[in-house]
């Protein structure tokens, strides 16, 4: 994985609450077999018409946030669904964090895994960051890990918490598996005593 | 020793490692996979050169993509990129020696109802799966969670999650169920109540005399939508029903075995004075047949309710209340019980088991689907399925005009040719009334079993208590 340095960029304001994956990509794009590619679709019912023309009014058609890095959103972030299908089409797409009020708990451990910071934030803050994101491509975001802080276009700076091995891995592009292969060992050691304890599992 | 809520003590007895912030190593018993999120998970162990850790203790079965309408061995029933995924699965299986259910076996069907048929979730466990109503096994008094497909990588090489402890959340419901109040009912009151999001962050474990007096099928129901609460896993502490469901299946334990089992099986529930985070508490008097009239689980009410006035929520929810009566084509004040239906659909891992079937046949047994009505059964299993016809259920279904169809998710996703068209109005007995959930412009209506039979027979939706 790569890893996740400080982003300053364009931020495109989504003011909707329950955006579930459902929304974020759709079921028919979920018969891929590969992770890659799924931007195209990001969105895609709100995005396009059916004869797969973009809809002018939706954020990321307008010049303004087609390069957008960030996104900032209203409460309960990219419920349903477990399909990581939905960060991989953010992160396909470019989006590198996402702001919300609350994600909800799968897809906020997902975005962990493909390098793509959701950051949680009092509402009053989204509301802020929100109207921000507004003013468009001359606007820029500035979103630090390392100091745990966004800051605004206006030079508002607040600090958000987040999980210090999340962290850790974000920033140094760590991937889960090599991190738990170390730990071998113990799970040899864990397997053994449970066999004894519960040999019917 | 302290005391201990159900979820601690499962919690307590899988963890391989726990670091100083309490970042820790679960292990996971029961790894559940199936076509959709599981490909690109295989190709990253073989990119790597890594190896399924434990084949014995993973299961798979295709259930998403697979069309549902008989014949369909043929692979031309499927578009190709559903063979695909299909293809992926068979091969995935074969080639890493898992368990594997495909779609020509009788035992196929949606993973959530396979897993407990075949004896695979057993009190106790950890199960995972790439789906997030993984939920469902919560019933048995199990740990189960939906997971994602870096996560399902990550169990199929170690057999281990990293995951932080969640919080404690106690959802009662006390007394009895008044007639025509289901399992589904008591769940979606429960979203209802709390919301999409009440459970972020927790684990619920439900209980209370309303939950014991259910099945294992309802209780299987109740665990099913927990996340559509928020909550990543449901539970309910295993007693007499728990054990009598899986004694005798195919992978549950015999003998010496079994009795060790249950031995520490009696020990799995929360003690007196554990303590809980959050408490939520329902009469169960208080629950009535209830629909959804949004495109949100939490929007819920009585079926004698009339559609609400987006103006009476608050905050973001005022906005999203007009999105969704916009979506919806409906209007406040509007009788819920007014609402013509196009489509009806009974199946899903929320409500695909006979007992499912039961009640909807009991409701249509002798009657017929309002005329110009596409309904459909879906059965959760192939075993569903044969038990159904076996108890003369199917004959119901298909003299009412219902199709009867093979094993699957189905429409509660349409990932496979089950799909609703722009504006179509389905009465469905899955979990999410999601925006384009059953189809692009599709509009979805969550009920009970027994409420959609209802809605089916008279072309609105309909109070089941006026059958009765």
């Amino acid at each position: 994985m790569e890893k996740f340095e400080k982003i300053t960029g364009i931020a495109a304001p989504l003011p909707l609450v329950n955006i579930d994956t459902d929304m974020i990509i759709p079921k028919q794009f979920l018969k891929t077999i590969k992770r890659s590619g799924l931007g195209v679709n990001l969105f895609d019912e709100m995005r396009y018409d059916r004869q797969g023309n973009e809809i002018p009014d939706f954020v990321l058609n307008q010049p303004a946030y087609r390069e957008a890095e960030i996104l900032v959103a209203g409460e309960n972030f990219g419920c349903g669904s477990s399909r990581e299908h939905a960060p991989w089409a953010l992160k396909d797409f470019g989006i590198k964090c996402v702001i919300a009020p609350s994600f909800a708990d799968i897809f906020y451990s997902n975005c962990f895994k493909n390098g793509i910071l959701p950051i949680v934030l009092p509402q009053e803050a989204v509301d802020v960051l929100m109207k921000d994101a507004e003013k468009g491509s001359n606007a820029r975001m500035v979103v630090d890990l390392e100091a745990q802080t966004v800051t605004s276009s206006d030079g508002e700076v607040f600090s958000f918490d987040v999980d210090s091995f999340k962290k850790h891995c974000l920033l140094n592009g760590l991937d889960d598996i090599g991190l738990t292969m170390e730990k071998a060992g113990a799970i040899d050691t864990f397997e053994a005593q449970a066999a004894q304890a519960r040999p019917w599992v | 020793m302290s005391p201990k809520t159900l979820y601690d003590k499962i919690w307590d007895a899988h963890v391989v490692h726990e670091d100083a912030d309490g970042t820790s190593l679960l292990y996971i018993d029961r790894h559940l996979v199936h076509e959709v999120t599981s490909p690109q998970a295989f190709e990253g162990l073989r990119m790597a050169g890594r190896q399924v850790r434990a084949p014995g203790k993973t299961i798979a079965v295709p259930d998403h993509n697979v069309p549902t309408t008989p014949g369909r061995e043929n692979p031309d029933q499927m578009p190709e990129d559903s063979r695909i995924q299909v293809a992926a699965l068979d091969k995935n299986a074969q080639d890493f020696g898992i368990h594997y259910y495909p779609v020509s076996d009788v035992r196929q069907g949606i993973v959530h109802i396979v897993g407990p048929e075949q004896g695979w979730t057993l009190p106790g466990m950890t199960v995972v799966c790439g789906d997030s109503h993984t939920a469902t096994h919560g019933a048995f008094g199990a740990l189960a969670h939906g997971i994602g497909t870096s996560e399902v990588e990550h169990v199929l090489a170690t057999q281990t999650l990293i995951q932080k402890k969640s919080k404690n959340m106690k959802v009662e419901i006390t007394g009895k169920l008044r007639p025509g109040v289901t399992a589904k009912d008591i769940t979606l009151s429960v979203i209802g109540e709390t919301g999409t999001a009440g459970g972020t962050g927790y684990v619920i474990e439900y209980c209370g005399e309303a939950i014991r007096d259910l099945s294992m099928e309802g209780r299987m129901t109740v665990c099913n939508m927990a996340i559509e609460g928020g909550a990543r896993a449901g539970l309910i502490a295993p007693d007499e029903k728990t054990f009598e469901y899986v004694e005798g299946r195919p992978h549950a334990p015999k003998g010496a075995q079994w009795e060790a089992a249950m031995e520490w099986w009696k020990t799995l529930y929360s003690d007196d004075d554990a303590h809980w985070d959050k408490v939520v508490t329902i009469r169960g008097e208080d629950i009535a047949p209830v629909v959804t009239w949004g495109t949100s689980p939490e929007d819920v009410l009585p079926i004698t309710a009339e559609v609400p006035d987006p103006a009476s929520f608050a905050g973001g929810k005022v906005s999203a209340a007009q999105r969704a009566l916009d979506y919806m084509g409906l209007k406040p004040g509007q009788k819920l019980s007014d609402i013509e239906i196009d489509t009806v659909f009974i199946g899903s891992c929320t409500n695909g088991r006979i007992e499912d079937l039961r009640a909807a046949a009991a409701v249509v047994k002798g009657k017929k689907i309002k005329e110009g009505m596409r309904a459909m059964v879906v059965p959760g299993s192939g075993l569903v399925r044969a038990q159904a016809e076996e108890e003369g259920l199917a004959d119901i279904f298909k003299e009412a005009g219902f199709e009867w169809r093979m094993a699957g998710c189905s429409m509660c996703l349409a990932m496979n040719p089950d799909q609703l068209s722009e504006g179509e109005r389905c009465a469905s007995t899955s979990n999410r009334n999601f925006e384009g959930r059953q189809g692009y412009k599709g509009r979805t209506h969550l009920m009970s079993p027994a409420m959609a039979a209802a809605a089916a027979v008279t072309g609105r939706l309909t109070d089941v208590r006026e059958l009765m």
